[in-house]
């Protein structure tokens, strides 16, 4: 993942919006962006972000590149899509966030302690075991994201929650040790598998 | 009337003993009044949701949904897939999209499918449970089901995210959906005018990773519905409803409110609406009890 990131500075080196373009989804539309900042205005959770998108578009161009892969910023899309339907441009803002946020996980600059990050991991994990959610794993495995400690805290916080859950029938302990899933999972793994190596070559090319 | 068939996504919120199963029971109860069948596509798997592009990527993320895309192909040729999570809906329509349009994509996918045999070709309608309603059976068809009219009741529409954007309803705008306050209206309840946070985000998938922010935003959901009157709050959405119902201890804690707002689905008031039990509505699965449904399921 590192030798990845060198890679790309070394291919890259005067210009961080061409490397955005040609790596991260809906990277093109970057140049597109006019500054009113409408998106920044309409994101349910602006004022969270260290550089809203607008301000992520100006960093972009202004080769900013490890402020941007290293903020914590695009990882704070609540996935609203209030600055898609509203940004005259038309770009589509909310898949670049998630793009960005998934390109500096893969170059290994994300902030490792982000807790959208960690949960994105999570959930993304979680799903391919089974080929299905599983919430009660996804519950625990959150809970205690941030240590043994940390999630004892968490997790009696949460007990009137969860037996809340329990008793509308929201819920399943019997989840943790079997739990839903599909039948065909091994054919998903390798339908994921093939997709990564292609979008791994893809990039490596890119 | 000749039965509606559909290809239907029911996602992993709306299985068994599952965040979501109430709302499954209710649409089951709905569906069944209006002569609608679901054709469960064999073996779906995870959309992804909004939280899957960290790990998983494009390619991946997307071919998690051509891969149900490909089964409800297979298996239920010349339906239409119906989907009754806002997320679920949102990442199949959002890839059918995309390969409709983008030649290599398409290429790629098939590409990725065929790693377990199967091939998509993105030629179904994907489409929310909601539209089959609006724009298949209509206000006015719905509304002579009615047995037990919603009369009496004050009702804020929770339209949310991602039903309203970034694709939404037909006819209806970003900002001022009106869809929820007619079904409302039609099934002899009053919808809140002017509800103030009918398409504020609750957070999403960061109510996990950022409880903080989003109970902040969800207070104000629920705020806006006391304001207006309102008795209870109808969503189209699994997310909304748990991240609006089942917080609420929490903020009181924290903002001291004595809030207690049942949070219920569309498909909810429709299953009360049409004479079935409290069990067959769903309503066994509210945590803050809808007590006046359960007054009119007894009437």
């Amino acid at each position: 993942m590192g030798d990845m990131n060198v890679v790309k500075v070394e291919a890259y080196r005067n210009s961080f919006l061409k490397e955005v373009e040609a790596n991260v989804e809906g990277g093109q539309w970057v140049k597109m962006c006019m500054q009113c900042g409408v998106c920044s205005g309409s994101c349910p959770l602006g004022s969270a972000w260290d550089h809203p998108p607008q301000e992520l578009f100006m960093m972009i161009r202004a080769g900013k590149r490890e402020e941007v892969l290293t903020s914590s910023s695009m990882w704070m899309c609540t996935s609203c899509y209030n600055c898609i339907v509203r940004c005259p441009r038309d770009l589509p803002i909310t898949h670049i966030m998630h793009g960005l946020a998934h390109y500096a996980e893969r170059l290994g600059l994300a902030p490792k302690n982000q807790p959208t990050r960690k949960f994105a991991k999570l959930f993304w994990n979680n799903l391919v075991k089974k080929g299905r959610v599983n919430e009660l794993k996804l519950g625990v495995a959150l809970y205690f994201m941030n240590g043994l400690v940390e999630g004892i805290k968490t997790a009696l916080k949460m007990a009137p929650l969860g037996l809340n859950m329990l008793k509308t029938k929201r819920m399943n302990p019997l989840e943790y040790v079997g739990g839903h899933g599909i039948k065909d999972a091994a054919g998903l793994q390798a339908i994921l598998k093939k997709a990564r190596a292609i979008e791994l070559a893809k990039a490596k090319k890119a | 009337m000749a039965k509606r068939e559909y290809s239907f996504y029911p996602g992993c919120s709306s299985q068994k003993a599952a965040s979501a199963s109430n709302y499954q029971v209710s649409v089951n109860a709905m569906c069944d009044e209006l002569d609608i069948k679901l054709n469960e596509i064999p073996d779906w798997n995870c959309c992804s949701a909004s939280i899957g592009y960290a790990e998983g990527g494009e390619l991946p993320r997307l071919a998690l949904s051509a891969r149900n895309m490909a089964l409800s192909e297979k298996f239920n040729p010349g339906q239409d897939i119906v989907a009754t999570c806002a997320a679920c809906w949102l990442a199949t329509r959002e890839t059918k999209d995309r390969l409709n349009h983008e030649d290599a994509l398409m290429k790629e996918t098939n590409e990725a499918l065929a790693a377990a045999g199967l091939k998509v070709a993105a030629n179904q309608k994907v489409r929310h449970m909601v539209e089959v309603l609006i724009e298949d059976i209509g206000y006015e068809e719905m509304g002579k089901h009615v047995k037990k009219p919603l009369e009496g009741l004050k009702i804020a529409g929770y339209v949310g995210c991602q039903t309203n954007r970034p694709f939404g309803i037909d006819g209806e705008s970003f900002e001022n959906p009106k869809y929820l306050d007619k079904l409302v209206a039609t099934l002899g309840a009053e919808p809140i005018e002017n509800y103030e946070k009918k398409v504020q985000c609750c957070g999403g998938a960061l109510a996990f990773s950022e409880p903080v922010k989003s109970q902040a935003m969800i207070k104000d959901i629920i705020e806006a519905a006391y304001d207006g009157g309102a008795d209870m709050i109808v969503t189209p959405c699994p997310v909304c409803q748990m991240n609006v119902e089942v917080y609420q201890d929490q903020i009181n804690a924290k903002y001291k409110t004595k809030f207690k707002m049942p949070v219920v689905y569309y498909s909810t008031l429709m299953a009360v609406a049409y004479g079935k039990s409290d069990k067959q509505a769903g309503l066994d699965g509210q945590i803050i009890k809808a007590t006046q449904l359960e007054a009119i399921t007894r009437r």
